[in-house]
């Protein structure tokens, strides 16, 4: 037994049938983005004739930037994605404390109806929300198609489960250096939780960038579209459907999440394991 | 409270707490309490037109709906939806997480692989898979064309179209329900895997007897997700099929959203809501009752 236990313990370890599972799992998986690639850098008649010395052109690229409004589709999801994130973690960080540090009545009762939200999103609401926005004349802005989301209960959680695990004698030791709540807050408690900010933000950004329903609805005009919408607006409509240009578009609009995510691969999927865990 | 004799509950610490949770909350009730009540309500009254207000109608929304051919074919839809992804993503979530946390060639590659869809835009991949699907021309039609298959057209047939949209589904979630088991799996102790090892358990015994119980916390949570995910996800249906052909692909959802924003029946779109909502609060009130409490036992 000493012999074998730097190494590995064979028998229970995968073997090569694995290795080849795995790989053509992931060859399958990441095949259709491949496949779009392709398409993209290359003139449209090679988009389905793969040839190894097939000429690589970035045409498809600039017809597609001109067919459509797209850099003002960049700026709207820009602005949606950091203005929805600034709110949600503004607000919910001043819940979360609120949640973490404080006695008040009606606690544990309000604290169950924000995690109503984490089953009925606001995604399902629509025709209700709809209905509010008109309400209040904001259909068809930006602001509209953030505003749902503006409390986050999972912020909230998150912030709140990250707040209580800090040790209360650094609050108190800063209290008795007369800090304020509010500075306690800001000095002690937010630079604590710093990497669960950094999970919730990149979890946030990568919902909102990608979010199409509610802004569907809610938005009919290019300037408060954003580019979800702008996409399948620009690819619905019938211009002689040319792939080449469609597939340049669509990794177009996800190059930002996907160059992101391939140079912070790791931030990314710890990320999302911190969220979904705690 | 443990800490009760440090923070007195004095009634200044009340309304600070309060006014802390004041903005976040008039947001929750204004955009999830009160639209859920109000859908409730709205269910029980007609569709305002025009100079027609809406009036009391008792259950006639619901009447319409059980009378609804187009309800029921994507309620239907929706259940094969959720039968096919939830078990489908959970087995491919596994087995990659299983693959990705053990030392492998290329293991890099592999989870990047495996998680990039989770990170794209439904309505961007659903398009590459819009042009993947294409008769004739894209690459599933090469590849089955090679092999000497006639030509199908996978999203505009009935028996196919619904298929064709559940597998981007489970192709778009697996990777995301990975990393959920990757996490558990790395947090397990590693001599569990040596002890089986010493006691000569096979690896299909190992998995059975050893990992799979202590993974079932978080194949229930994924679980919970994967319900979640097949009421929610519907923006692929937009690009692939529009719920077509003759609604042989349409989902809750979507019939939700051609109900309300196509023909503006907002009363009868209440009414479908509230279908969704009893869905959703049944999920919540099976995971507050059997998940939690397995992990609160733990």
């Amino acid at each position: 037994m000493k012999r074998s236990a730097p190494s590995r313990l064979v028998y229970n370890d995968p073997g090569w049938i694995d290795t080849l599972a795995a790989w053509v799992l992931a060859l399958l998986w990441i095949l259709p983005l491949l496949y779009a690639v392709w398409t993209a850098f290359h003139p449209s008649e090679y988009s389905t004739r793969f040839t190894l010395f097939a000429p690589l052109t970035l045409d498809n690229f600039v017809h597609a930037w001109a067919a459509a409004p797209f850099a003002r589709y960049f700026l709207n999801t820009v602005l949606l994605v950091s203005m929805v994130l600034g709110c949600q973690l503004v607000l919910g960080t001043l819940a979360a404390y609120a949640f973490a540090r404080y006695e008040f009545p009606g606690k544990n009762a309000l604290f169950a109806l924000v995690l109503v939200q984490l089953m009925i999103m606001p995604d399902i609401l629509l025709v209700e929300n709809y209905k509010t926005m008109a309400r209040l004349g904001v259909v068809d802005t930006l602001l509209a198609v953030g505003l749902p989301y503006f409390a986050s209960a999972f912020a909230i959680f998150l912030l709140r489960q990250t707040f209580m695990g800090i040790p209360r004698e650094l609050d108190e030791a800063a209290r008795v250096e007369g800090a304020s709540a509010m500075q306690i807050l800001w000095r002690i408690y937010v630079p604590l939780a710093k990497p669960v900010y950094t999970a919730f933000a990149l979890v946030s950004v990568s919902f909102h960038w990608n979010n199409f329903l509610w802004p569907v609805i809610i938005t009919n005009s290019v300037s408060a579209r954003p580019l979800t919408v702008g996409l399948q607006v620009f690819s619905s409509t019938d211009q002689g459907v040319d792939w080449s240009i469609i597939t340049a578009a669509t990794l177009m609009t996800s190059a930002p999440l996907l160059i992101g995510f391939l140079l912070f691969q790791r931030q990314f999927v710890q990320s999302f394991m911190r969220a979904g865990i705690k | 409270m443990r800490n009760i004799d440090r923070t007195l509950p004095s009634a200044s610490t009340a309304v600070q707490g309060w006014l802390l949770l004041l903005p976040a909350f008039v947001l929750l009730v204004a955009f999830t309490h009160y639209p859920a009540v109000a859908t409730l309500v709205d269910s029980f009254f007609s569709t305002p037109k025009g100079a027609r207000p809406s009036i009391w109608v008792g259950l006639e929304n619901y009447d319409v709906m059980v009378h609804d051919p187009v309800f029921w074919k994507a309620a239907t839809n929706n259940l094969w939806f959720a039968l096919a992804t939830i078990p489908c993503s959970i087995g491919i979530a596994l087995a990659m997480a299983l693959w990705v946390n053990e030392r492998m060639t290329g293991r890099g590659f592999l989870r990047m692989a495996y998680f990039t869809p989770t990170v794209l835009p439904m309505i961007a991949v659903a398009n590459i898979w819009l042009f993947f699907y294409t008769p004739g021309y894209g690459l599933l039609e090469q590849i089955t064309g090679v092999l000497g298959f006639p030509t199908h057209n996978w999203l505009g047939n009935q028996h196919t179209a619904l298929g064709a949209i559940t597998l981007v589904a489970i192709w778009k979630e697996s990777g995301f329900f990975m990393i959920f088991y990757l996490a558990a799996l790395q947090s397990l102790n590693p001599s569990l895997r040596e002890a089986a090892a010493i006691e000569g358990a096979s690896r299909w015994y190992y998995f059975r007897r050893v990992l799979w119980p202590l993974l079932m916390p978080t194949t229930l949570f994924v679980m919970i997700n994967a319900v979640i995910n097949a009421v929610r996800m519907v923006d692929h249906v937009f690009v692939l099929t529009r719920g077509g052909p003759d609604n042989a692909s349409t989902l809750l959802v979507y019939h939700l959203f051609q109900v309300g924003f196509s023909y503006w029946d907002t009363g009868y779109a209440a009414a479908i809501t509230v279908v969704l909502l009893a869905i959703l609060a049944t999920t919540a009130l099976f995971q507050f009752f059997i998940l939690d409490r397995k992990v609160h036992y733990k």
